[in-house]
C-alpha cells in the first residue's frame, strides 16, 4: 500500500513538472505581453523598466526556474492586468468556482444515479426511454447553448431567476458562500443545473448500463432464489457493484467539471476562476494563465490519485501494487 | 461534450472482417444493417441536407454576409419574416449589422464543418501515426507514447484546447491545430488498441520478416484492420470538434466575428438576448444542436452496425 | 404422507417474436422427504427451466402457463409474488452451476449469508452471522469463522460451491434444487460434494432435485431419475430401473455414450444428430429423427406406458430381455 502510494506520487510529480514546463514555455515563448499592457506611446525607458520588473529580460529557462522557485514559496507571480499577486487573485475567485462545481456535481449525482437505476431496472418502460433520450441530449448539446436557453426561459421570459452574477454571499463556517443566502441560491441554481447536465447524462448512461448488466447477473438470480426482495437486491447487492465504475468515472469527471466551469461561468457571468482564465487569455495576462493551468493540472493529478485509492477500497478484487 | 464518451476501449478489440467478403459486399451489408433504424436514416438525411446547405450556400442564399457592401444598417435587428431593404423576406431575421441570419448561419455552418472535418482528418492522421508507431515498435517507444496519450485522455478536451489557444492565439489554423491536439489521442488509443491485437497475429510477423520497409508493413497490413473502429471514433470526433470550436468561439477565444462560425454567431447574439432579440442566438444554436445530434446519431448507428457483438 | 415436492403437469412457455416456444411441456414428478431425484437431459432439454419454474424465477418473455407445484402440500402457483418470495430460500432453495458467478464479488461471504438469513428470520446481525457460521461448518468448510470475513474471489471454486450449498441450507428448506451444481468443479471435489449432499438428504430429510446433463453423476447419487428430452420427461423410474433397464431409446443412447460403461478399443456409440430446436420440433415424438426404433407410428404423439412404476413416453419402448 505504501509502496503503491509512493510510486503513484512520484508519477504525479513527473506529470506536473512536465506539464508546467510545456505550459510555461508555450505561454511565455510567444508574443510580447508588454506590448499589450502599455500605451504604444510610452517611452522606451518605461518599457524597459516594466520588462525588468516582470523579469522578461531573463532567458526563458531562468524565468522558468524563478517561477518554480516562487511557486514553492506560494508566490505565483503578479497579474499584469490587475497588478496584484496571482495567488490572492486565484484564491479570491476559487470559492465561487468550487461552490458552483460542488452544487452541480451534487445535482448530477442526486438526479443522474436514481434515474439511471430506474432506467436500468425497467429498461423497456416509457420512463426509461425518456430518461435515455434526455441523457443523449445532455451530452451532445453544447453546454453554453443550453445555458443560454436557460437564461432565455427563466430570466428573460419568465423573470423567475437572475440571469447572471453570484448574488449575496454570507459567512458560513470559515468562508463566504452564496449557499448561505436565498439570494445566493437563486443565482447559483441555473448555472449549477447547466454545468450538471453533461455529468448527469454520463451518470445516467453509466448507472443504467451497470444496472442492466447486473440484473442479468447470476449473483442477482441467486439472491432472488434466496428470497431477497427486489429492493434489497438493488440496494445491497447491485448498488455496491455498480458503485465501482460510477465512483471512478464520477471522480475523474470532477476534474473535467472544473474545466467546463469555464464555459458556464462565462455564460452566467459567474466570478470564478474559469471566467478569470478566459479574461486572462483575452488580455494576455500570462502569470494568471500559467498559474491557472498548472493549478488545474495539479488538481487533476490529485483527483486521479484519490480516485485510484477509492477504487482499490471499493473493489476487493483490486490489489494495490507498486508501479503501473 | 461527447468527446469523453468515445468507447475506444470497446472498439479496440474488433476483429477484421473475413477476407472472403468483397468490398462491395461489405458495403452492401453495412447499408442493409444501417437501414434498420429509422432514427439513423433520418439523422443521415438531415446531415446530408446540412452539408448541402452549408457548402452550397453561396448559390442560393439571398446575401453574402461577408460582403459589407450588401449590409445596410437600416436592416439591423429585423425580426424573422420581415422584408428588408433588399426586397426579400429575412426568414430568420437579421443581426445587429443588418446581416440576413439565414445566410450568416449557412456560411457559419460551412466554417464550422470545414473546421470540424479538417480537425477530424488531421487528428485521425496524427492519431493513426502515433498509435501505429507505438503498436508496431513496442517497448519503450510504445510505453512513452501511450503514457502521453493516456495523460491527455484523462484531461478534458476543452482544457487542452484552451492551453493551445492561450499559446497560439486566435484564427482558423490555430483553432484547427488546438482541436487536433485536443483530439488526436482518441484516435491514437483506438488505433493502438486494435493494432496491438493485430500485431500478435502471425501474418504481421510474416510480413515483418520480409525485406519490406517498416512503414509499408505498418500501413499496408496493420492499417486496414484498424479502420472500422476508427471510422466510428471519427464521426463522434467531428461532432465534438464542431461543438468544441463553437464553445471556444462563444468564449471569445475562437474565431473573430469577421470569420463567423456558428459559435461566434451565437456569441454575438448572446449580447442581445436581454433585449428580447432571441433570433440572433437561438437560430444558429438550433443549427448547431441539430448538426451535432445528427452526426452523433449517425455515429451511434455505425457503431451498432460495425460492432461484432451485435452481428446477426 | 404428502411428498415434499410434487410437480403436476408443469408447462412453461417463452414468447419469442410471434411464436411461443414450450420449454417445459407437461412435466410431472414428485420427490419424497430425504430422497434425491436426478433430472437428466442434454442442454436445451428444459431441465434448468423446470428448476427455475419451480422456484418461480421465470422472467418475461417466459411464463408458466399450466400445472401445479406443491411444496409440502402448498401450491406455489396459487401464491402472490410476495408469498412466493417468502417461500424462496425458506421452503425451497436453489444452488446454481457456476460458483464463480453466483456470489456477489464485492460483498463479504458473511454479509451475503447474513442477508440471506435475515430475509426470512428476524435476527440480529451477530446472530445471523452465527447461523451462517454453523451452516458453513455443516458443509465441511474449515475455519468457517474466518471464511465469513473473506470475499468470494479469495476462495477456491469448490469452497465457493460449498458456501452456496450452505446458503441453500440456511433455513432447512424442504426442497433444494441443484442445477448442475458440481459441473464446474474438479472431479475429486465433485465426489466429495456429492457424498455430502447424499448425507444431507439422509440426515435432514431434505428432498433434492439434482439437475445434471451427466447421467453417470446422477446414477451414483439419485434415488429416482427423470430423463428429459425437448421439454418432456421421456422416462421416469427408480435409478436402478433407469440405469439397468432403460425403456426409452433415448435413455439407452445416453447410457451407451458414457465412456466408463463402454468396452475399451471399440468406437464409442453416439446418438446421431443433435438436440432439436424447440421452435422446430418434429411432429409426434420429438426424438423420432434420431431414433433407431422409429416407425411411421411415431409421427403421432407417443402415449405414456407404465410398467413396474417405470414410465416411458414411447411407441416402441425397449423391453427387458
Amino acid at each position: 500500500m505504501f509502496g503503491y502510494l509512493v510510486a503513484r506520487l512520484s508519477q504525479a510529480v513527473v506529470v506536473v513538472f512536465a506539464m508546467s514546463v510545456i505550459v510555461f514555455v508555450g505561454v511565455y515563448a510567444i508574443g510580447n505581453p508588454i506590448d499589450v499592457m502599455i500605451d504604444p506611446g510610452a517611452t522606451q525607458e518605461i518599457r524597459e523598466n516594466l520588462i525588468r520588473q516582470y523579469g522578461l529580460d531573463q532567458p526563458l529557462w531562468r524565468q522558468y526556474f524563478t517561477f518554480v522557485g516562487n511557486v514553492f514559496q506560494g508566490d505565483l507571480g503578479r497579474s499584469m492586468v490587475y497588478n496584484i499577486s496571482v495567488t490572492s487573485l486565484v484564491f479570491s475567485r476559487l470559492p465561487a468556482t468550487l461552490e458552483l462545481v460542488l452544487v452541480s456535481v451534487t445535482i448530477a449525482a442526486c438526479i443522474g444515479i436514481p434515474a439511471g437505476l430506474y432506467a436500468g431496472y425497467r429498461p423497456n418502460s416509457i420512463g426509461a426511454k425518456l430518461i435515455m433520450a434526455l441523457s443523449v441530449l445532455g451530452f451532445s448539446v453544447p453546454t453554453f447553448w443550453i445555458g443560454m436557453l436557460l437564461i432565455m426561459a427563466f430570466a428573460v421570459e419568465l423573470g423567475w431567476l437572475p440571469s447572471g452574477g453570484r448574488g449575496e454571499v454570507a459567512e458560513f463556517l470559515w468562508f463566504k458562500t452564496s449557499l448561505a443566502t436565498s439570494n445566493g441560491w437563486s443565482h447559483i441554481i441555473m448555472p449549477a443545473v447547466n454545468l450538471s447536465l453533461f455529468k448527469m447524462g454520463l451518470l445516467i448512461r453509466l448507472t443504467r448500463a451497470g444496472m442492466v448488466e447486473a440484473m442479468g447477473a447470476e449473483y442477482v438470480r441467486f439472491a432472488r432464489a434466496q428470497g431477497l426482495p427486489d429492493r434489497q437486491i438493488v440496494f445491497s447487492h447491485i448498488l455496491r457493484n455498480i458503485s465501482i465504475p460510477v465512483v471512478t468515472v464520477f471522480g475523474l469527471e470532477l476534474g473535467s467539471t472544473l474545466a467546463f466551469a469555464v464555459v458556464t461561468e462565462t455564460v452566467f457571468n459567474w466570478p470564478g476562476v474559469g471566467k478569470l482564465i478566459i479574461d486572462s487569455i483575452l488580455q494576455l495576462d500570462r502569470p494568471v494563465m500559467v498559474s491557472y493551468l498548472v493549478m488545474v493540472v495539479i488538481l487533476f493529478v490529485l483527483i486521479n490519485l484519490i480516485v485510484d485509492l477509492i477504487y482499490a477500497r471499493l473493489d476487493p478484487r483490486v490489489r494495490l501494487k507498486g508501479g503501473s | 461534450m461527447p468527446d469523453s464518451l468515445t468507447p475506444a476501449a470497446d472498439l479496440s478489440a474488433l476483429p477484421s472482417a473475413p477476407p472472403a467478403e468483397t468490398r462491395a459486399m461489405r458495403l452492401h451489408n453495412f447499408w442493409s444493417d444501417y437501414r434498420q433504424s429509422w432514427v439513423a436514416i433520418g439523422a443521415l438525411i438531415v446531415f446530408i441536407m446540412l452539408l448541402v446547405g452549408a457548402f452550397g450556400a453561396p448559390y442560393f442564399v439571398p446575401q453574402d454576409p461577408y460582403d459589407l457592401a450588401n449590409l445596410d444598417w437600416l436592416d439591423a435587428f429585423l425580426p424573422p419574416g420581415t422584408v428588408g431593404s433588399g426586397g426579400y423576406a429575412h426568414l430568420l431575421g437579421t443581426d445587429n449589422a443588418g446581416r440576413d441570419m439565414l445566410s450568416a448561419i449557412l456560411y457559419g455552418l460551412r466554417t464550422s464543418f470545414m473546421i470540424g472535418i479538417s480537425a477530424g482528418v488531421f487528428a485521425l492522421a496524427a492519431g493513426i501515426t502515433v498509435g501505429l508507431t507505438a503498436a508496431y515498435f513496442g517497448g519503450r517507444i510504445e510505453a512513452l507514447l501511450m503514457r502521453i496519450v493516456d495523460l491527455q485522455l484523462s484531461m478534458p478536451a476543452i482544457l487542452l484546447a484552451l492551453v493551445m489557444v492561450a499559446m497560439l492565439g486566435q484564427g482558423i489554423p490555430q483553432i484547427i491545430f488546438a482541436l487536433v491536439v485536443a483530439q488526436y489521442a482518441y484516435f491514437a488509443r483506438t488505433t493502438h488498441g486494435a493494432a496491438s491485437v493485430e500485431r500478435r497475429k502471425d501474418y504481421i510477423e510474416a510480413a515483418r520478416s520480409t525485406p519490406l520497409p517498416t512503414w509499408r508493413v505498418m500501413f499496408k497490413h496493420l492499417l486496414p484492420n484498424v479502420l472500422p473502429p476508427l471510422i466510428v471514433v471519427a464521426t463522434v470526433q467531428v461532432a465534438s470538434a464542431i461543438s468544441l470550436e463553437a464553445t471556444l468561439s462563444f468564449l471569445g477565444v475562437g474565431l473573430p466575428l469577421t470569420e463567423p462560425s456558428l459559435g461566434s454567431l451565437i456569441s454575438n447574439g448572446f449580447k442581445y438576448i436581454h433585449a428580447g432579440r432571441y433570433w440572433l442566438s437561438i437560430y444558429p444554436g438550433i443549427f448547431l444542436m441539430i448538426t451535432v445530434v445528427a452526426i452523433n446519431l449517425v455515429g451511434d448507428q455505425v457503431r451498432t452496425v460495425i460492432d461484432p457483438r451485435n452481428s446477426r | 404422507m404428502t411428498a415434499a415436492l410434487d410437480v403436476q403437469n408443469l408447462t412453461t412457455r417463452f414468447a419469442t417474436r410471434g411464436d411461443a416456444v414450450t420449454a417445459v411441456n407437461d412435466v410431472s414428478f414428485s420427490v419424497e422427504k430425504g430422497r434425491i431425484l436426478g433430472l437428466v437431459g442434454e442442454s436445451g432439454s428444459g431441465k434448468s427451466v423446470t428448476g427455475f419454474s419451480i422456484m418461480g424465477l421465470i422472467d418475461a418473455p417466459g411464463n408458466i402457463s399450466a400445472g401445479r407445484v406443491l411444496v409440502d402440500g402448498v401450491d406455489l402457483r396459487s401464491l402472490n409474488d410476495e408469498g412466493m418470495r417468502k417461500m424462496r430460500g425458506n421452503k425451497v432453495a436453489m444452488v446454481f452451476q457456476d460458483p464463480m458467478m453466483t456470489l456477489n464479488p464485492v460483498l463479504r461471504i458473511g454479509d451475503q449469508m447474513a442477508m440471506a438469513v435475515r430475509v426470512h428470520r428476524k435476527l440480529s446481525k451477530t446472530d445471523a452471522l452465527e447461523q451462517a457460521r454453523q451452516a458453513l461448518e455443516a458443509v465441511g468448510i474449515p475455519s468457517p469463522g474466518e471464511r465469513l470475513q473473506a470475499y468470494p474471489h479469495q476462495l477456491s471454486g469448490g469452497m465457493r460451491q460449498r458456501v452456496a450449498i450452505a446458503m441453500a441450507l440456511l433455513h432447512s428448506p424442504s426442497v433444494i434444487i441443484a442445477d448442475e451444481a458440481t459441473t464446474a468443479l474438479d472431479v475429486s471435489i465433485q465426489g466429495q460434494i456429492l457424498a455430502e449432499v447424499r448425507d444431507l438428504a439422509d440426515q435432514m430429510g431434505t428432498a433434492i432435485v439434482w439437475i445434471s446433463h451427466d447421467l453417470a453423476v446422477v446414477s451414483s447419487l439419485a434415488d429416482d431419475i427423470c430423463v428429459m428430452y425437448a421439454g418432456r420427461i421421456v422416462e421416469r423410474g427408480s435409478a436402478q430401473q433407469v440405469i439397468e433397464h432403460p425403456r426409452h431409446p433415448y435413455t439407452q443412447g445416453l447410457l451407451d455414450s458414457i465412456p466408463a460403461r463402454h468396452t475399451p478399443g471399440t468406437p464409442l456409440p453416439q446418438i446421431p444428430g443433435s438436440t432439436p430446436q424447440l421452435s422446430r420440433l418434429p411432429q409426434g415424438c420429438p426424438f423420432r429423427p434420431r431414433c433407431p426404433r422409429a416407425s411411421d407410428a411415431c409421427t403421432v404423439t407417443p402415449p405414456e406406458d407404465t410398467k413396474d412404476n417405470q414410465t416411458v413416453l414411447c411407441h416402441h419402448p425397449l423391453e427387458r430381455s
